[in-house]
């Protein structure tokens, strides 16, 4: 019962986090405290925390090394952008339409991929985003090499706000599950889970289906927030700089994703200043990082309300020996 | 004692973190406010470009071209009695980026901007530039729907550019078979794959036949072709003074090959698709003579303003100035322009004079805006001679 009622009101304290952090930026945004710039840049960080989290299920917690998620952003970015600019429906549709497509070209790329493993898996996917890139380029429908432009600016802040909260809470749940046990399991080693009677290329199959999804769910995203999509958006580039996320954040810690997420698209903002040696020091930076944090930022570690309580007594702890 | 230790560090990680957030994110924008102080010293023009990334080598020449011409407009003294500021920003060649770093550049109080290279790049900038009213040039950006909206037809009102529309090329072609090479009748080949093939034979029909010149023919090829005598063969019967190929050097290029083996002499012309080396490496020098194509602009051109830029570039960079220079120095040129007409440093009032530049001495040639904010400008046309390309006029609509 002590359990319950505890665990209730650690629901009722990330909800009312969640809602003050939300109410705290819309206001800004109402009041324009948080100009055009500011804007721009939460977006990128909520679709950075969107795409970084879906990868980090995919190759952090299952350990499948998928080089292919922009080819899912792409699709995902087409199919909402052929719903509401095409067709004219709501932008909620398009979001359905996004994660759904998205989530089908897992499937069909995951089932017959997902025997492979490693680099051969890797290869696979960077050939599947190209293949998408390709594709799209060649389609008249949506103006082949030229894009779609002029897209309605359909992303807002609540959207942007419950599209990443929503990720982060599946992802999380989904690994605290049965399911996510299982997803581990593969990870660590194939061949024992699979002695143990776990069904592995289902699970890698669910994760990748659903970390295809979100790719998704952020293309959409994209999509409506920067008024025009071209193919050469979602090359692989674009896979490696979500990779490059995760792995910053640690492989294996949804938390490490975010906060990667948050401190990359932070960097890049922060290196506008500097155009001639901005990538110089970006890579730099990401060096550095790896050098004294090869495990990550995170390790495979989660920033939870236990890390804070501990820091929290460790601190008190030192002022009473003071 | 050393779990401590290790939560210390952590801690200290993500205050790091914390930290570099706060400072990115404050680093570019201290306030927010309206544009273009008037009352500044100098005046501000942001300069967005592609530094990084896929088209970079477009970028950072557009960008020389462009502090070329800033710097030598401050040398002689400035605009309106201001020096211009040009505050540089890479976009990494790639549209979120380009939104991004517009909407820095509007929190540095720019009058105007410069760039972005390509067309998708432009349209990323685009909505910040809208919504801040403050005037985009954008020196390379061929593709109609930059400046003007599919939908509805309108006109976007803060984007401009100096480079034709590609299209356009068409025209400058037509006029150049008519006038230049005496063509009474001439057979259009076109690639039928590309909207790019499609407008500029529209063009070129248009403007051909209002020249008095008679279209005696239309055949039309797809993308990967490599097989083009069953045309080729019926255009021979048809003998006309001029045939038009607009389309990409792929396909162009044995097409030419296959027209000269079937003894076809008339003069071939095209568009700027044809500019690559592969040209002459596949149809051969023998094949390329007699054949024209026109592009933006060329560093061979005896113009005396021509020669004193590409001078002056060379004196500076040390290297031949391209197209893209060209152009990032021309959309620096008109902005001056447009200063200089408003008269003072205001964007929406810099915005009005664009609109109404008239006959405006570029080095890519001599402009004006129309309603569409496109120049109606000067291209040159290029003939290979024995596989060189060499330049052979300057046409003026």
């Amino acid at each position: 019962m002590q359990i319950l009622k505890n665990k209730f009101i650690r629901f009722c304290a990330d909800v009312l986090i969640l809602a003050a952090l939300f109410t705290l930026v819309q206001y800004f945004i109402t009041t324009g405290l948080l100009n055009q710039y500011y804007q721009i840049n939460l977006a990128s960080m909520c679709i950075n925390i969107i795409l970084s989290v879906s990868l980090s299920l995919i190759n952090g917690f299952t350990g499948q090394l998928s080089l292919g998620h922009a080819g899912f952003m792409a699709v995902g970015a087409y199919a909402s952008v052929i719903l509401t600019q095409m067709l004219g429906q709501p932008f909620i549709a398009g979001i359905f339409a996004a994660c759904l497509a998205a989530g089908v070209c897992g499937f069909i790329i995951g089932v017959p991929t997902l025997r492979l493993k490693g680099d051969y898996l890797a290869i696979a996917t960077l050939a599947f985003g190209e293949i998408i890139r390709v594709t799209l380029q060649n389609i008249d429908y949506v103006n082949g090499p030229a894009g779609v432009l002029g897209i309605t600016k359909l992303t807002t802040w609540p959207w942007l706000f419950a599209a990443a909260v929503i990720t982060t809470l599946v992802v999380v749940n989904l690994i605290n599950s049965s399911y996510g046990r299982a997803i581990i399991s593969v990870r660590e080693d194939e061949v024992a889970s699979e002695l143990m009677g776990i069904n592995t290329t289902k699970y890698k199959v669910i994760a990748f289906v659903i970390g295809a999804m979100f790719a998704g769910l952020a293309g959409a995203m994209y999509a409506h927030f920067f008024y025009i999509i071209k193919p050469e958006t979602f090359n692989f580039l674009k896979s490696f700089d979500i990779l490059v996320m995760v792995v910053l954040g640690g492989l294996g810690s949804t938390s490490g994703a975010i906060i990667a997420a948050i401190f990359i698209t932070a960097l890049t903002a922060a290196l506008q200043s500097f155009p001639a040696i901005r990538m110089i020091l970006y890579a730099l930076i990401l060096i550095i990082v790896m050098i004294y944090r090869p495990q990550g930022l995170m390790g495979n570690k989660e920033l939870s309300r236990q890390t804070f309580g501990r820091i929290w007594s460790g601190r008190k702890n030192e002022h009473n020996r003071n | 004692m050393k779990r401590n230790g290790r939560k210390k560090i952590a801690a200290f990680i993500i205050m790091v973190f914390m930290l570099a957030i706060v400072a990115g994110c404050g680093g570019e924008t201290k306030d927010t406010g309206d544009n273009a102080g008037d009352k500044a010293e100098k005046i501000n023009v942001g300069v967005n470009v592609e530094l990084s990334g896929g088209v970079a080598s477009y970028g950072s020449n557009a960008r020389d071209g462009a502090i070329l011409a800033i710097e030598q407009a401050n040398a002689d003294g400035g605009v309106l009695g201001m020096q211009i500021n040009p505050i540089e920003r890479d976009c990494k060649s790639v549209a979120d980026e380009a939104m991004s770093v517009s909407a820095a550049l509007v929190g540095e109080k720019i009058v105007a901007q410069i760039g972005p290279l390509t067309s998708g790049n432009v349209a990323g900038s685009t909505p910040v530039m809208m919504d801040n009213k403050i005037p985009l040039i954008a020196p390379a950006a061929t593709a109609a729907n930059v400046t003007v909206d599919d939908k509805t037809g309108a006109t976007r009102d803060y984007i401009f550019r100096v480079c034709f529309i590609d299209p356009f090329q068409g025209t400058l072609m037509a006029q150049f078979a008519a006038d230049n090479l005496q063509a009474k009748s001439a057979v259009i080949y076109c690639d039928n794959s590309s909207d790019y093939g499609k407008g500029l034979a529209e063009y070129f029909e248009k403007t051909f036949i209002e020249k008095g010149g008679k279209i005696v023919a239309k055949e039309g090829f797809v993308k990967d072709d490599r097989d083009f005598r069953a045309a080729l063969t019926k255009i021979k019967g048809l003998n006309p003074d001029f045939i038009y190929v607009p389309g990409y050097y792929q396909e162009v290029a044995p097409l030419i090959k296959q027209a000269r083996e079937l003894g076809i002499t008339a003069p071939i012309g095209g568009p700027d698709g044809w500019d690559s080396p592969d040209m002459v490496s596949v149809a051969g020098n023998e094949a390329l003579n007699n054949t024209y194509f026109t592009n933006h602009y060329s560093s061979q051109d005896q113009d005396p303003n021509v020669v004193k830029f590409v001078e002056a570039y060379k004196a500076k960079y040390n290297k031949d100035p391209d197209a893209f220079a060209a152009l990032g120095y021309d959309a620096v040129q008109i902005m001056i322009q447009g200063l200089k007409d408003a008269g003072e440093a205001d964007s929406v009032k810099l915005t009005e004079a664009l609109e109404n530049i008239t006959d405006f001495q570029g080095i890519t040639g001599k402009m004006s805006i129309d309603e569409q904010h496109n120049p109606v400008k000067a291209g040159v046309v290029i003939e290979f001679k024995d596989g060189k390309q060499v330049m052979n006029t300057r046409i003026q609509p």
